[in-house]
């Protein structure tokens, strides 16, 4: 008897998590119709401007035939998508992480960060075009001048973010960290670093789509693989439905590595700061 | 104006005292030139004492505590805590700091947070040996179940309690408490001054208590330290003689209110 009993509230309970599930399903579909549905008649337009005006392909293909070229032109596409994305991560990667080591640098040197932050903020103003062709003129042909241009472009808002965010931190517990007699190691380790997470997050999050753009002006000049060439090629060649085909395989990097930073932060970020700061 | 020195209890000898203050000044350089927080303050304090500090805004009561805890230094004067100089103290886990924040690690489940202590400061010589186990401050503080949760799913009143655990954790000698209820609501308030006096008693330790209601420093305090401003220094300094343990109902009895009283007049004129 009491089996049976249990057995039915186990029921119970699993009928109560379907339907929850259910519901849930039901909101996220209330949630996501509506820009699906833009999306949708957007593309349904844009065919029929380009069918009913009779634009020419060169000018502006429709989404069927740009759907077609990438179908069509996919093991080439994804030959030039490697290098762009190599140089766009290898960039993120080191951009970020001089940014980081120089945030801490000026939190503990007030002289370091009265010296070198006019320095960082002259080398933000130069327009990442115009620096291009001087680092390829520099490093040649290879990965290393579009690293550095998409470490140049993560470079200058982390910086300025992690500095903040390694400044944040409450007064009266840097008071507490001193009562306990811990070193400024500690410091950093266990208070400042970790309450810098969400700003760190921050410049993440836009760092993880400017690498991609400065990667592809990186391969504009004067290199013959990756997005960037390929879109270079495609323009001056009329390639139409290739160019768009690059463009929005260039734009699904970006979204990637955006998606995995902002996974990333959910993972690491399960506090929140707004509510313990009381 | 000058500042008596506090005669301690007359049976406590020297090494009974937890805190013994000589002549203590404290000089700030401001934009408007020097200012002093604090002038000439000579203060004995049992080991074992709950004195409560009242006094107005600016009158120096924070930096006083924050003088004990080798957080600011003296201009001249001498600082001893448990016989030695403030920053021995500090290092050797004597001292433990309540601020008006929880400054709790919000990335820390309530158990790190109250084991932090005994994390960090080995490198700069803190001696920290025999602590309380965490779970047994954890039931003292009436937060038993709650060990894995993060500050932000607690009320303030919660997470100073597990402040409070955490000053707690080295058996500090002394314990510096700046307006720790400050922030709580006048309930929430009452019941944790409720549970700091069981606290106090169950572990003997001494406490320094900072506020601005005069019925929390009369129904916390053995001794109520009143401070006046400009300069900081002593006014006067009131015996509460009323027996432990005091329950809440003591704020509606005659003697309480009596005293009360008194340190408003003598408030007013500081």
């Amino acid at each position: 008897m009491a089996v049976v009993d249990q057995q039915e509230a186990a029921a119970d309970t699993t009928a109560a998590r379907r339907e929850k599930v259910r519901q849930r399903k039901a909101k996220t579909w209330r949630d996501r119709w509506p820009p699906l549905a833009a999306v949708v008649g957007i593309l349904v337009l844009w065919e029929l401007i380009v069918v009913g005006f009779e634009v020419p392909t060169f000018i502006a293909p429709g989404p069927g035939e740009v759907v077609a070229t990438m179908i069509e032109r996919w093991p080439m596409l994804m030959m030039n998508l490697w290098p762009t994305a190599l140089e766009s991560l290898a960039g993120f990667a080191l951009g970020n992480t001089i940014a980081v080591l120089i945030a801490v640098g000026f939190v503990h040197s007030r002289l370091a960060e009265r010296a070198f932050y006019p320095i960082a903020v002259f080398i933000n103003t130069i327009p990442i075009i115009a620096i291009a062709p001087i680092l390829v003129l520099i490093f040649g042909n290879g990965f290393t001048p579009k690293i550095i241009i998409a470490a140049l472009i993560c470079f200058f808002p982390t910086l300025v973010n992690v500095t903040r965010g390694l400044k944040a931190v409450n007064p009266a517990t840097l008071e507490l960290m001193h009562v306990l007699s811990a070193s400024r190691w500690e410091v950093l380790i266990r208070v400042r670093l970790p309450s810098s997470l969400p700003f760190l997050f921050a410049a993440l999050k836009i760092a993880s789509t400017t690498c991609v753009i400065g990667a592809i002006v990186g391969e504009w000049i004067g290199s013959n693989v990756g997005l960037g060439a390929l879109i270079i090629e495609a323009t001056y060649n009329f390639r139409s439905p290739l160019l768009y085909a690059t463009v929005i395989l260039a734009a699904s990097l970006a979204v990637v590595l955006f998606t995995i930073v902002t996974l990333l932060e959910r993972r690491l970020i399960r506090w929140k700061v707004d509510a313990a700061a009381v | 104006m000058g500042a008596p020195a506090l005669a301690p209890a007359a049976n406590a000898g020297a090494d009974d005292l937890a805190l013994r203050l000589d002549g203590v000044t404290v000089t700030f350089e401001t934009d408007h030139g020097p200012l002093t927080a604090l002038q000439d303050i000579s203060l004995s304090v049992r080991s074992g004492e709950f004195l409560t500090m009242l006094g107005p805004s600016g009158c120096g009561k924070s930096t006083l505590l924050r003088t004990v805890a080798d957080l600011l230094p003296v201009s001249s004067g001498t600082v001893s805590v448990i016989g030695r100089a403030a920053s021995e103290a500090r290092r050797a886990r004597q001292i433990s700091f309540v601020f008006q924040d929880a400054t709790l690690m919000p990335w820390l489940s309530v158990i790190d947070n109250i084991r932090l202590p005994l994390e960090v400061g080995r490198g700069n010589g803190a001696i920290i040996d025999a602590p309380v186990p965490a779970e047994e401050l954890l039931a003292m503080v009436g937060l038993k179940g709650r060990e894995r949760a993060l500050p932000h799913e607690l009320s303030g009143g919660m997470r100073q309690r597990v402040a409070i655990a955490r000053a707690l954790i080295c058996h500090p000698k002394i314990l510096l408490m700046d307006e720790p209820f400050g922030a709580l609501d006048e309930i929430k308030r009452d019941q944790l001054n409720v549970e700091l006096l069981r606290i106090w008693q169950e572990t003997g330790t001494t406490i320094l208590f900072v506020t601005h209601s005069i019925p929390e420093a009369v129904f916390l305090g053995q001794r109520v330290l009143m401070l006046a401003a400009n300069p900081g220094r002593v006014r006067e300094v009131v015996d509460i003689d009323l027996p432990y343990p005091r329950d809440l109902a003591l704020r509606d009895q005659p003697e309480f209110i009596e005293r009360a009283a008194h340190l408003r007049q003598v408030l007013e004129t500081c």
